[in-house]
């Protein structure tokens, strides 16, 4: 703890007593000092699930289980969760055949720790399907403006020399609905899911760049996927020859084909979309492609109604995954508000929590191994009293960038493009307990 | 001097020259060292490959064609999700229409919002029709696309386009984008 948060609850000076424990009051409504995160016990805490009543109340006495009693299951080739845990999902929507492919899913984020999302649960969006594609037959081609253009065999790739580093990945479109006049009733994953956390590991783009051999006049790259929508994507070659990587391994195991398995860009910090999965190609050239992607979408038309494009960083942005959207709080008591936090400019200095609609804030704990473009975890305890709450989180970036309230981001931006929101999210909690989506 | 220190010396010099010598070596086997397991290949092996068609006019194909042509293409392949008049039958399928300049919030398409027509040809080429990409021959693309544009009331429905004409078209927004590529 720094000198500064003893100054801060010094400051604030708001002592309650209760139980046994001293809960340093460090905002309004209820936020507790994030030192006490580890000290609180369960005494006072409150339950998010249905009301679990005390053994000792419930009358009942321990047993050894039967589960101890007999041999479990033996190790086997590919692992499973548990069936207990089968629930937790990601959250997709129905096939269209008018869209043969097409569509996203999103993490649940309200049912993960942590800050690294498993592979299973990482948000997808596709345009045209997931293709199924044998590496064997798989190759990369690296041409244009080079000296001598290339093609790369799988196989010839897994021999380069790898750097594995964390990011996080969001969609440009992610919390898009939050630009809408109505707040949605939704959860915290089907309102922010189009982003996950991950250890990515492969090839920095520049050493096989290098190798083809950049000429002097080349200023951007085109990247081109192998799926149905061979879709491109056009990026300017400062960027490509800076953090992009040709990732080959998601947390360890290969890409899997939903990521872009064999291979995939991996531009960090920047929106989803021009991480180009099953990457096949790569021109270079001195003007962009103007693909599609890059302008009838991925473009944000401004209230002049000019449009900017290639907006490829994502903004400082921070949510609480619980409690959140559609959560019940069952009792009064100290409840564990937490959440995750990012920035495409740097990494998360400070997370600030607030229980009163924005008008005081407290400082959360950041878990400390956070590093640049990666999800930061969060942490504060807060008491709920059983009276109404907005509970909010803002975050802070290691360039100083402070997450906009959604009225300032709006009011900037309009709403005739709905990429890139990045404002804070405002859960209400009324005095039954019930969480929701709320503009304040 | 006395001997002794001499060869002293001497040894200290021909350790301090062999020591650059495997330097040198050692950097240049360095550079020589880009893993160099890319196999060269020529653009030319490229021709069926390469789909990318940029406003610069490199890299399009022969062929040629006109909307009424067009027409024929898209209400067989295309107006089951885009529409007969290109209507659209969901969010991201309407491909006609909109004013960029309007007072309600602008509805964007081809024909109001994309600033490059050679964008048209080349996403119409990767990606459509959806359901059965990359089927269309280089006349079929430069056909229906013309009926596309035609619909939008960008080129008349006589207009012969082939990949020098396509240059030549002006769209509606051309102005109307700024590229944010180096904004951090
Ligand atoms: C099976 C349905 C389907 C068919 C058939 C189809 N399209 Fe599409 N088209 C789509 C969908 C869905 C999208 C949006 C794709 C996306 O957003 O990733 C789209 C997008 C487009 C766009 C871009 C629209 C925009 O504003 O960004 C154009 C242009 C287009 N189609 C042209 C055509 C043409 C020309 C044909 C016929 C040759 C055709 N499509 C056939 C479903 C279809």
């Amino acid at each position: 703890m720094s000198d500064k948060d003893l100054e801060k609850v010094a400051g604030n000076g708001l002592i309650n007593r209760r139980s046994d424990i001293d809960l340093e009051k460090v905002a309004g409504n209820g936020l507790i000092n994030r030192r006490h995160l580890l000290g609180l016990g369960l005494a006072g805490a409150g339950s998010l699930a249905s009301s679990s009543l005390l053994a000792a109340d419930a009358g009942l006495n321990l047993e050894i289980p039967g589960w101890s009693k007999q041999p479990g299951a033996n190790a086997n080739g590919y692992g499973t969760r548990s069936r207990f845990t089968e629930n937790i999902q990601r959250m997709s929507g129905a096939p269209n055949p008018l869209y043969p492919g097409g569509g996203a899913s999103r993490s649940p984020l309200h049912e993960l720790q942590g800050s690294i999302t498993p592979n299973s649960l990482h948000f997808e969006r596709h345009h045209a399907g997931i293709p199924d594609i044998d590496p064997a037959q798989h190759k990369l081609v690296i041409h244009g403006l080079v000296r001598q253009p290339l093609v790369f065999s799988y196989e010839d790739l897994l021999r380069y020399p790898m750097v594995s580093k964390i990011y996080f990945l969001e969609c440009s479109g992610n919390s898009g609905s939050l630009f809408g006049p109505n707040p949605a009733d939704g959860t915290a994953q089907s309102l922010h899911g189009l982003v996950s956390g991950a250890e990515w590991t492969g090839i920095p783009l520049s050493t096989l760049l290098d190798e083809a051999g950049v000429e002097p006049e080349a200023r951007w790259i085109n990247a081109v996927g192998a799926d149905a929508a061979s879709m491109g994507r056009s990026i300017p070659l400062n960027r490509a020859m800076d953090d992009v990587m040709l990732a080959l391994y998601q947390n360890g195991e290969p890409v899997r084909p939903a990521q872009g398995y064999p291979m995939r860009l991996f531009v960090p910090g920047c929106e989803g979309n021009i991480s180009v999965k099953w990457l096949t190609q790569i021109k270079l050239s001195t003007e962009p492609t103007h693909f599609r992607d890059e302008t009838s979408k991925y473009t944000d038309t401004r209230l002049d109604r000019k449009s900017l494009q290639f907006t490829f960083p994502m903004g400082t942005k921070s949510v609480i995954t619980s409690p959140s959207g559609k959560m019940k709080l069952e009792r009064q008591g100290v409840y564990q508000v937490t959440g995750i936090a990012w920035s495409g400019r740097g990494s998360i200095r400070r997370v600030e929590v607030s229980a009163d609609g924005g008008r005081s804030w407290a400082d959360a704990m950041i878990e400390s191994h956070q590093s640049e473009k990666a999800l930061a975890r969060f942490r504060i305890p807060w008491q709920w009293n059983g009276g109404s709450a907005v509970l909010q989180s803002r975050a802070t970036d290691s360039q100083g960038n402070v997450q906009p309230s959604r009225t300032s981001l709006v009011t900037e931006k309009g709403n005739i493009s709905t990429y890139h929101y990045h404002g804070i999210q405002s859960w209400a909690v009324n005095t039954a307990g019930d969480v929701a989506n709320v503009y304040a | 001097m006395s001997m002794p220190n001499i060869i002293e010396k001497r040894n200290k010099l021909v350790a301090l020259s062999l020591a650059i010598i495997a330097l040198i070596s050692f950097s240049s086997m360095m550079q020589a060292q880009t893993i160099g397991l890319g196999t060269p290949i020529s653009e030319s092996q490229l021709q069926g490959f390469d789909l990318i068609a940029p406003p610069n006019g490199s890299g399009y194909p022969d062929g040629s064609g006109t909307a009424v042509q067009g027409k024929v293409i898209f209400d067989r392949r295309c107006a089951a999700c885009h529409a007969m008049d290109g209507s659209g039958t969901s969010g991201n399928t309407r491909l006609v229409g909109g004013n960029m300049q309007s007072a309600e919030r602008p509805i964007r398409t081809v024909g109001s919002y994309w600033p490059h027509a050679s964008t048209l040809f080349d996403y119409v080429r990767r990606a459509m029709p959806a359901d059965a990409p990359k089927s269309l021959s280089g006349s079929e693309v430069y056909q229906v696309i013309a009926y596309v544009l035609f619909l939008n009331g960008i080129v008349d429905d006589s207009m012969v386009l082939n990949k020098d004409s396509i240059m030549d078209i002006d769209m509606p927004n051309k102005d109307g984008f700024i590229d944010s590529s180096q904004a951090l």
